[in-house]
């Protein structure tokens, strides 16, 4: 299954700016609580780390757990200090991540 | 005659028996009630205690969410801690519980100064009417608590 993830940044901010991002991804956040139609457990399967990095400066991250709604969707801040990047990378319990990146000019 | 009566009844207790351990076995591994089992799983009180090094103390932790959640499995909450998030004096981390849920762990967050605002939105699942709390770990070691009860009318646990 795919993970899309998607993010918003604003393209440009001033030095000292605190800006807003907005982060979502698809992925079913599967609790493990959950039993199929014949009874029996669907197996767990989440996303249970989230890291934001800042021209490579990790800035903000964050750990998950079964009890974080499907499709999850994150909004949290930063201080905008220079032009550059940010990476946005979501790991799945069971190894895979996904990632997400975007630019920012900083006058 | 008496031999074998007794051997019989031997037999059957201990097929009773075995029946019976097999299904208490089956009964535990079927139940999904927990992700651990119950004895261990540490309650929100105590986890509370763990990531605060102690009792945290109230204020300074805001949380935001619907009074009435319509759909327990995704419930908007907003997580906002007061502080200058200055390089030597911020909110390091903040951790987010749900004390009725079956698990009550639901996220942590960790912050630095250049985050500017100790700040998270999002979405999370809960089983029924209960307490949302978060506990604000700072920068110096000092811990803060918010919590806020949210109403559930459509449990999200998958029940």
């Amino acid at each position: 299954m795919s993970a899309k993830p998607r993010v918003r940044v604003p393209s440009t901010a001033k030095k000292g700016e605190v800006f807003e991002i907005k982060t979502v991804i698809s992925h079913t956040m599967e609790s493990g609580q959950r039993k199929a139609a014949d009874g029996s457990p669907i197996p767990r399967k989440i996303i249970d780390k989230f890291v934001c990095t800042y021209n490579g400066k990790e800035v903000m991250s964050s750990e998950w757990h079964g009890a974080v709604s499907a499709n999850p969707y994150l909004e949290f801040f930063c201080t905008a200090t220079e032009s550059g990047t940010l990476e946005f990378t979501w790991h799945d319990e069971g190894g895979e991540t996904f990632t997400a990146t975007a630019d920012i000019t900083v006058t | 005659m008496s031999v074998l009566k007794d051997t019989h009844l031997a037999l059957s207790r201990r097929r009773l028996l075995t029946a019976a351990g097999t299904g208490l076995v089956a009964a535990a591994g079927l139940s999904v009630v927990a992700a651990r089992p119950a004895a261990a799983a540490p309650t929100a009180a105590e986890q509370i205690t763990k990531v605060a090094g102690g009792t945290p103390k109230e204020g300074r932790v805001k949380i935001d969410g619907p009074e009435i959640a319509e759909n327990g499995n995704t419930v908007p909450v907003t997580i906002e801690v007061e502080s200058p998030m200055t390089a030597d004096n911020y909110v390091k981390s903040v951790y987010v519980f749900a004390d009725g849920n079956p698990a009550p762990d639901v996220a942590s967050f960790n912050f630095t100064p250049q985050s500017g605002k100790a700040y998270a939105k999002f979405r999370i699942r809960l089983a029924k009417t209960q307490n949302v709390k978060a506990v604000a770990v700072m920068s110096d070691g000092s811990s803060y608590i918010g919590s806020k009860e949210i109403k559930v009318t459509i449990g999200g646990c998958g029940g």
